[in-house]
């Protein structure tokens, strides 16, 4: 796909409304003809210098278009694979017929985040994998963009400047205790919250957000945002706790036994980071993709003039890994002035765990990739500094557990790489801060806590959900675990109340 | 925030600082530090170790050494000031009992952090053996609380000025000789004195703990900045540490993955220098 001006899309969309507004009834037929709306974004090669936020978001008339596309299914089959089950069809439905403010309140019975849902969401694989539009067009790019629309809708909501706070019942004097302030946590405790009981935040760092925080960049999830949301928990009235660490400032047992908190819910996320086990893998120059993100993000080690948090200076860049934060780490690395960044992914584009939108932004913004490689050791300088890594080739062999085709390595076809800086991005393995200092708490092989269909962990009162619970997952999949410990908490705090 | 309620410059660039912190002060056990940043939104996130802590009083206590620029402004917050951020206590603490004998050895401001650890080992029963070390005389840190606790005390500067001339290098030599030989060492201070603490015990396969303080960024097992080559394994010092078995430990990495960022921090500091320059030079 060739970039195409916001100036350009905006005049398209401007005239084909006025086209398809001359209609009485729109047909079925008619609403497929719409052409599905583009994303404008800003110019690739500008934006690859700067960290404002890529995508520009819909222009009224072309949310107007997108949403005259939904067919308004019967059996809207988009709902069913929304990991919330927001009412897809009844908020698009609203932005057709220019009424933004019901559209957004609909998604808010449903969904808290919205305005960082419609950014981040993996859409193509979730409710517009199912939608009618994109299987009847046979083109998934063509289903209609619910993602867009509904960043759209709260995007609009946060520039009337009003944004709704959702309403608290009355004091029940429970309280209970959110650990981690990602996604998940930020949920709980605003569900919670809503029923009228005490919350507090508790988080390790100094800032709010968790991924969307030092993890996700500026670049596509921008801080304002994030920083919105917590605002309206904060007038809900919800607590917030910052640098304290939950299992070392305070074991979990204790915020019940000793704190008196009725409840608590573990959302502390994946950690740890992987590393390849490969030789030079500790010389200077080798960071985690956490690491760099959270130098640059969390830390703000791309304002190089005011932070003091240094961060390396790169001219080629090697990335490791094929998922979003290996997208986020190459791109964070172009625009931190490395002149050469290079994804090395042992399979193919096509079983690339990453978006595909990012995959695409990532290209137009002159990332390489170099598909079929795998490092095989890193070589470094005589004062430890990397300066070249030696990679083998690959080949595609049978698919494996995952179904995804298992690469195989082809013998003798090492080559050197000359690279300065090497991001590891393959993965993490489960926070273990608290199970450490918790023994009770079940955990699985891998340190997840285990839960059951309620979130609820093996000690009693205490639940956990989002990327502790499932691996690194997704925001999405994180704030539905969320809402499901929340109904649990809350169920909990009433039966407390009635007996 | 937390609230500086004491102060005091041990020597030239080496201060001592109480923080109100009763959390932390209630939980923190031997062995474990603290993370601080001097600015919310652009500081950067410094360890260092916890020297003592007081449960009445609800603080801890810090000992630094000015050595960058975070270390710099830290030194000039006043009595009264508040820390922007502090989070803690992080790392695992010290494994105490009561091995029979142990030589703790300090260098230069590690005698810091060794402190509280002696003082543990002593109250579950060690015969504890100190050994401070320092440039010179004025680097000596903490010797009246040492000296309180410990069952002998050996002072050695580089330059002689005050008790032994001698790297701590040569009484520990000395008495893993003893008969019997110590059952344990401790090692804390600059990572080349851990290396040859460890270098110099290991033909007496005198096990010895090392405490190591490399880079770090959340001190939560968050981002592997901290990572160390351990024995065949690779060790994340803020979650797994922050001691070793100095035996095991690749210092020579360690010392190198310190120096990440050695150019950048230099190539600032020259930049502001610069920039000063041209500021007084369009003022004239
Ligand atoms: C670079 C990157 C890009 C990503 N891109 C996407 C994307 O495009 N779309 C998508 O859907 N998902 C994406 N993800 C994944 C997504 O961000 C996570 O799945 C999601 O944030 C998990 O939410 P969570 O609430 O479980 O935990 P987190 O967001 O990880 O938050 C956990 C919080 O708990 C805090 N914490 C940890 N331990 C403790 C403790 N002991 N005491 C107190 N606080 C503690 C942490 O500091 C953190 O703030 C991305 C992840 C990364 C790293
Ligand atoms: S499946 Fe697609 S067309 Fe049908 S209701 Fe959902 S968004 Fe609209
Ligand atoms: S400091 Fe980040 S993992 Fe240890």
């Amino acid at each position: 796909m060739s970039y195409h001006s916001p100036e350009k899309i905006q005049k398209s969309a401007v005239e084909n409304l006025n086209e398809v507004k001359k209609k009485e009834v729109l047909k079925p037929k008619d609403r497929m003809a719409i052409p599905a709306q583009e994303m404008p974004n800003q110019d690739p090669v500008q934006r690859a210098k700067n960290l404002e936020e890529v995508s520009i978001g819909y222009s009224a008339e072309q949310a107007q278009l997108e949403a005259m596309r939904c067919l308004q299914c019967k059996k809207a089959k988009c709902i069913n694979d929304c990991p919330v089950g927001i009412d897809i069809p009844g908020f698009i439905k609203e932005i057709a017929d220019g009424n933004f403010q019901e559209a957004i309140n609909i998604i808010k019975n449903t969904s808290l985040l919205p305005a960082i849902c419609g950014r981040v969401c993996p859409q193509e694989t979730q409710c517009q994998m199912a939608c009618t539009v994109g299987i009847g067009l046979k083109d998934i790019e063509k289903a209609v963009a619910i993602g867009r629309l509904e960043r759209f809708v709260a995007d609009w909501e946060r520039a009337t400047g009003n944004v709704r706070i959702p309403q608290v019942k009355a004091a029940t004097g429970k309280k209970i205790a959110v650990v981690g302030s990602g996604p998940a946590g930020l949920v709980v405790a605003a569900d919670v919250r809503r029923e009228g009981h005490d919350v507090t935040i508790f988080e390790a760092f100094h800032k709010l957000g968790g991924v969307m925080r030092y993890g996700i960049p500026e670049f596509r999830l921008p801080n304002d945002i994030v920083d919105e949301e917590i605002e309206t928990l904060k007038k809900m009235g919800v607590k917030v706790e910052t640098n304290f660490v939950v299992g070392r400032t305070r074991k979990l047992v204790d915020l019940i036994n000793k704190d008196g908190y009725d409840a608590v819910f573990v959302g502390t996320g994946a950690g740890l980071p992987m590393f390849m086990g490969i030789p030079g893998e500790n010389l200077v120059g080798v960071f985690s993709a956490n690491e760099y993100l959270t130098r640059a993000n969390l830390m703000r080690a791309f304002d190089k003039d005011h932070a003091d948090t240094p961060i390396y200076a790169s001219k080629k860049v090697a990335v490791l890994g094929g998922g979003n934060v290996a997208m986020d780490a190459a791109r964070m690395a172009l625009r931190l002035g490395a002149e050469k960044v290079s994804v090395v992914y042992r399979r193919t584009e096509k079983e690339m765990p990453a978006r595909n939108e990012e995959i695409e932004h990532a290209k137009e913004e002159g990332i390489e990739f170099n598909f079929l490689q795998n490092p095989k050791r890193i070589i470094g300088t005589d004062d430890g500094r990397v300066k070249a890594m030696e990679c083998l080739r690959y080949q595609l062999g049978e698919p494996d557990a995952s179904g995804r085709r298992r690469p195989i390595v082809i013998e003798g076809s090492e080559f050197i790489m000359d690279v300065d800086t090497v991001l590891v991005s393959i993965g993490n393995g489960s926070n273990p801060l608290i199970s450490q200092t918790t023994p009770a708490l079940g955990v699985n092989k891998w340190g997840n806590i285990v839960v059951n269909d309620e979130q609820k962990s093996s000690v009693n009162k205490i639940y956990a959900g989002g990327d502790i619970v499932l691996g690194a997952a997704t925001v999405i999949l994180a704030m539905g675990e969320g809402r499901r410990a929340a109904a649990a908490i809350n169920k909990q705090l009433s039966d407390e109340l009635k007996a | 925030m937390n609230k500086v309620i004491y102060k005091e410059q041990l020597s030239e660039d080496v201060f001592l600082m109480r923080l109100e912190a009763p959390l932390i002060a209630e939980e923190r056990e031997a062995g474990q530090f603290i993370m601080l940043q001097i600015d919310e939104d652009f500081g950067e996130r410094i360890p260092l170790t916890i020297a003592d802590a007081d449960e009445k009083e609800g603080s801890i206590t810090i000992i630094f050494q000015i050595v960058g620029k975070s270390t710099k402004e830290l030194a000039k917050f006043k009595v009264g000031d508040f820390i922007p951020t502090l989070v803690g206590p992080l790392g695992k603490p010290t494994h105490i009992e009561n091995f029979g004998t142990v030589v703790c050895i300090g260098g230069g401001i590690g005698v810091a952090p060794l402190h509280p650890i002696a003082q543990a080992l002593k109250k579950a029963g060690n015969h504890v053996i100190t050994i401070i070390g320092a440039r010179n005389k004025d680097l000596i840190i903490l010797e009246k609380e040492m000296d309180a606790i410990a069952d002998e005390l050996i002072i050695c500067t580089d330059d002689g000025s005050y008790g032994r001339k001698a790297l701590v290098t040569e009484p520990l030599k000395e008495i893993c000789e003893r008969d019997p030989k110590p059952n344990m060492a401790i090692a804390i201070g600059p990572p080349v004195m851990m290396k040859f603490c460890s270098e110099t015990t290991k033909p007496y396969k005198v096990f010895t703990q090392v405490s190591l303080n490399t880079i770090m960024v959340d001190g939560t097992g968050m981002c592997g900045g901290c990572r160390v080559n351990v024995g065949d394994e690779v060790k994340f010092v803020c979650v797994d540490g922050p001691e070793f078995d100095g035996h095991k430990v690749d210092f020579d990495n360690m010392i190198t993955r310190l120096g990440s960022y050695k150019k950048i921090e230099h190539d600032k500091s020259e930049c502001n220098l610069e920039k000063e320059a041209a500021k007084k030079e369009a003022e004239l």
